[in-house]
């Protein structure tokens, strides 16, 4: 399985959804080597300290007790799951600064700085990674090559052209969830290649599919779609935690702050919430390349002091910004799936999803909104707020209804793939 | 021997706008999409449904009758959208061989939480089929049919009810069968008509399930059911939604020819007869008790109330709604009390159910919300601007005193004395009065001649 992002050095959906998938699979007995680039230190924005990956022992320290049948192989890289070129851009100017000389395969530094060709090397960069995993899999005995997203799909195709196996490819999002219509020709262009060379391409959620049908012409008939799981969450929340008498009413965006989670839309809404109540925070968890921008319209729209910004969350913090919650506002412009809504759930937190989402087709049990229906939006948002028996009814039935969305299942039905494809080869 | 009883239930709430929280009109209705539905429903049910039974009737010779009972919020949209509709009950009336019943005239949950609701919803009912049909209703039926024994009571205490209806549901029976008159426990004289679940389910959802062993249902089959209670029953009471008859049972399922065949077929046995539910109570003499504690009704089946208050939310908005009532009473606002009731109506809380919403059944087709929280939400909003609306009057009745008006007093003192004011009576807008006069009719039988 090639993959480049796995808990806790995650950025967003992706490293959880991998995490769980593979968990499952290794429950159900499935062996699994997972392919990773090693972790960056840290992102720049956010105030949580990242563990140091440093070497393999790291992630095999942490994950060696959970998982029997998984191993996880490393590669130096600084690949960064849903980064814009910006972004990646701003994090070698990171790894240039803290560790100039493990990067001195890298060439010119100027020449990123200056940005003038940074897409080329970030090709450059995936075309690494499919190199070393080529090696890899000349070391390793395995069946079916599974590549999560676009930055493996070249890894991918090169480990099943060199193997003769079926690649499978994963589509957790696509270029025009990320960028909307100001894709990027290059990204576009691995994608789409990585989804004709596969035998199967599992895409996380029809809306998803569409897309992939729609937009990268791929025969409908080689497209599954596998919904994400939900991690079981069996806690009892502290009781010294929870059940505190607040007076403000906390409202939760947590996610990547970058054009795809349409957080303008979050605080458009708020700033109409706020115009008809007053006892309510509005909390923004999650870093990204619009994130200054956020700050920059919260001030704007003069409700700079009921938005406060975390920064990136992980764990124990993300469990206690759950606790604090009152509503969970996912306004996604565009989400192929989504796992995020399903964990504030779990954590007893009802949840407003927009409609352009893969998560809205699997959650009965969840207020839905247009993305752009601000108006709506914050309509729901205090409802949920001034109503509380429509956030019991939402708990009560979106608990039960995550319950059956499972992981095992999601694994099980991956493994019905792999079983296609080597049947068909 | 057995008589068939037929009654129809014929309802049409009106439907909710798109009202949010920055809303601030008083213009709670969707009156496009009530106009469009009850239109919709006029094409493919009312009318054809009332032209074919009025043949029927017609051609036996007042031999075939049948029972309505229709709601005041559905008169009220079909005075405004399809007056037609109204002039064929009129024919229908005309023949002497239907029946109207009386309900809560909102199709409300009044008599679960406010007695004193529950009788002025009845009364004005009762007002209205009179003033528009002739007919002043003896028997009694409530909203969803829901029933208990505090209820039957009640409506014996009313004094103007021989009979009162309710489901047929086996834990109230017992292994007792339905097609018998019964007395509700605690009542002398009322008497009790239960509906035949299963013969006038066979109809109302199943004619048309191509995985049921029955189908198709012919007339000559369903005949032969109904000649099988011979000997141990006396009336078969068939009652359902009007909206069978080619809303819910498109006219391709062969439902109207169903409809046309069975009298034909029934009337052949001789030993066979069709009865009003009046006639039903002055034929057949009690045979036994039937004691009813707990709440029943027609739904689903659980037969309970679980359909309309199964959730905190279905709860929590009745329980306000009715929290209002001494406010939205006391401004004497005839707007906002009327607003008021059309927010009783029943549908609002089924519209909230989440009993079945993951599987997306029949909750789904009456449902014009995308989800039940939605539903609770847009009540919610509309309830938060009917409760504030009640403070301003109260502002305007200081100054109306003030300036020794006495219009309001005059209306208090109409309704102490049980004079039935009609919505809107007093408007200004003579088209827009509720009921219409009589030349009204004159006018719409030319429009239903032209349809």
């Amino acid at each position: 399985m090639l993959g480049w992002e796995f808990p806790p050095f995650i950025s967003g959906g992706l490293g959880t959804a991998c995490y769980g998938l593979t968990r499952a699979m290794d429950r159900l007995g499935i062996k699994v080597t997972f392919v990773l680039p090693r972790m960056v230190e840290s992102q720049y924005t956010t105030h949580v300290k990242l563990l140091t990956p440093g070497s393999q022992k790291a992630i095999s320290s942490i994950k060696g007790q959970e998982f029997k049948n998984v191993r996880f192989r490393t590669i130096d890289s600084p690949l960064q799951s849903y980064s814009s070129a910006d972004f990646y851009r701003q994090q070698l100017k990171e790894l240039l600064r803290r560790r100039h000389d493990k990067l001195s395969k890298i060439t010119a530094a100027s020449q990123f700085i200056s940005g003038s060709d940074y897409s080329g090397n970030m090709y450059a960069e995936v075309q690494r990674y499919a190199a070393i995993a080529t090696q890899l899999a000349e070391e390793e005995d395995f069946d079916v090559i599974h590549a999560h997203d676009w930055m493996t799909f070249p890894a991918g195709v090169a480990v099943a052209a060199m193997s003769g196996k079926p690649l499978v490819v994963h589509v957790h999002s696509t270029e025009f969830d990320r960028s909307g219509e100001h894709v990027n020709q290059m990204i576009y262009d691995i994608e789409r290649m990585g989804m004709e060379q596969a035998n199967k391409v599992i895409a996380v959620s029809n809306f998803t599919r569409n897309i992939i049908i729609n937009r990268y012409e791929i025969d409908g008939a080689k497209v599954e779609v596998v919904y994400n799981g939900v991690e079981q969450n069996s806690k009892v929340a502290s009781s010294d935690d929870i059940h505190i008498d607040k007076n403000e009413k906390v409202v939760l965006f947590l996610g990547r702050i970058t054009m795809q989670k349409g957080p303008e839309y979050f605080l458009a809404a708020a700033k109409k919430v706020l115009s008809v109540m007053n006892n309510v925070k509005f909390v923004m968890a999650g870093s990204g390349d619009l994130m200054h921008r956020a700050i920059e319209i919260a001030a704007e729209l003069g409700i700079g002091h009921k938005v406060l910004f975390t920064g990136f969350l992980r764990g124990d913090d993300v469990r206690k910004i759950y606790e604090m919650a009152d509503l969970y506002v996912m306004p996604s412009v565009s989400e192929p799936f989504g796992i995020a809504p399903l964990e504030a759930l779990g954590h007893d937190v009802p949840v407003i999803i927009s409609k352009q989402s893969g998560v809205s087709e699997v959650l009965k049990h969840a207020l839905k909104v247009d993305f752009w229906d601000v108006n709506e939006i914050a309509n729901k948002m205090i409802a949920v707020l001034r109503y509380p028996p429509l956030g019991i009814t939402l708990r009560s039935h979106g608990n039960f209804e995550i319950r059956k969305l499972r992981w095992n299942d999601t694994a099980t039905k991956c493994a019905k793939i792999y079983e296609e494809t080597l049947v068909a080869v | 021997m057995p008589s068939v009883c037929f009654y129809f239930q014929v309802h049409q709430p009106l439907r909710l706008r798109h009202y949010t929280a920055f809303d601030s009109t008083d213009q709670y209705f969707d009156d496009y999409k009530n106009a469009s539905i009850c239109r919709k429903v006029a094409n493919k049910c009312y009318l054809p449904a009332n032209r074919l039974l009025l043949e029927m009737i017609r051609k036996f010779e007042g031999r075939f009758k049948v029972a309505y009972s229709l709601t005041g919020v559905l008169l009220e949209q079909l005075q405004h959208y399809s007056p037609e509709v109204i002039s064929t009950f009129d024919a229908l009336t005309a023949t002497g061989c239907v029946e109207y019943l009386a309900e809560t005239y909102y199709h409300s949950l009044s008599f679960l939480y406010s007695r004193d609701e529950f009788i002025e919803q009845v009364n004005e009912h009762i007002e209205t089929i009179e003033y528009l049909f002739g007919q002043r209703p003896k028997v009694f039926r409530n909203t969803e049919l829901i029933y208990n024994n505090d209820l039957a009571e009640l409506v014996e205490s009313m004094e103007c009810f021989d009979a009162i209806i309710t489901e047929g549901a086996d834990h109230i029976l017992s292994s007792r069968s339905p097609d018998f008159i019964y007395r509700p426990k605690g009542c002398d004289k009322l008497k009790l008509l239960l509906k035949n679940y299963s013969l006038s389910d066979d109809i109302a959802f199943r004619f048309s399930n191509r995985s049921w062993p029955e189908w198709p249902l012919t007339a000559e089959k369903f005949t032969r059911w109904v000649s099988n209670v011979n000997g141990n029953g006396n009336v078969v009471n068939l009652f359902m939604d009007y909206e069978t008859f080619g809303e819910h049972q498109w006219i391709d399922t062969g439902i109207f020819d169903f409809v046309r065949h069975l009298p034909q077929e029934l009337l052949k046995n001789p030993d066979n007869n069709f009865k009003t539910p009046s006639e039903v109570v002055q034929s057949y003499e009690p045979v036994g008790t039937v004691d009813v504690p707990n709440v029943i009704s027609w739904a689903d089946t659980e037969r309970d109330l679980s359909a309309w208050l199964g959730n905190p939310m279905q709860s929590n908005a009745i329980h306000e709604l009715y929290r209002l009532e001494g406010k939205i009473k006391q401004t004497g606002d005839e707007k906002i009390i009327a607003d008021w009731r059309k927010l009783q109506s029943s549908d609002h809380f089924y519209y909230m159910c989440t009993k079945h919403f993951s599987d997306g059944d029949v909750h789904k087709y009456f449902n014009p919300y995308d989800s039940p929280y939605d539903s609770y939400i847009n009540f919610m909003n509309v309830l938060g601007n009917l409760q504030s609306r009640c403070v301003r009057p109260a502002l305007v009745d200081a100054s109306k005193i003030a300036d020794g008006a006495s219009i309001d007093k005059d209306s208090t003192k109409q309704k102490r004395l049980g004079v039935r004011v009609f919505p809107r009576q007093n408007s200004t807008d003579a088209n827009d009065s509720f009921p219409l006069n009589r030349n009204r009719k004159i006018r719409t039988r030319k429009t239903n001649k032209a349809f």
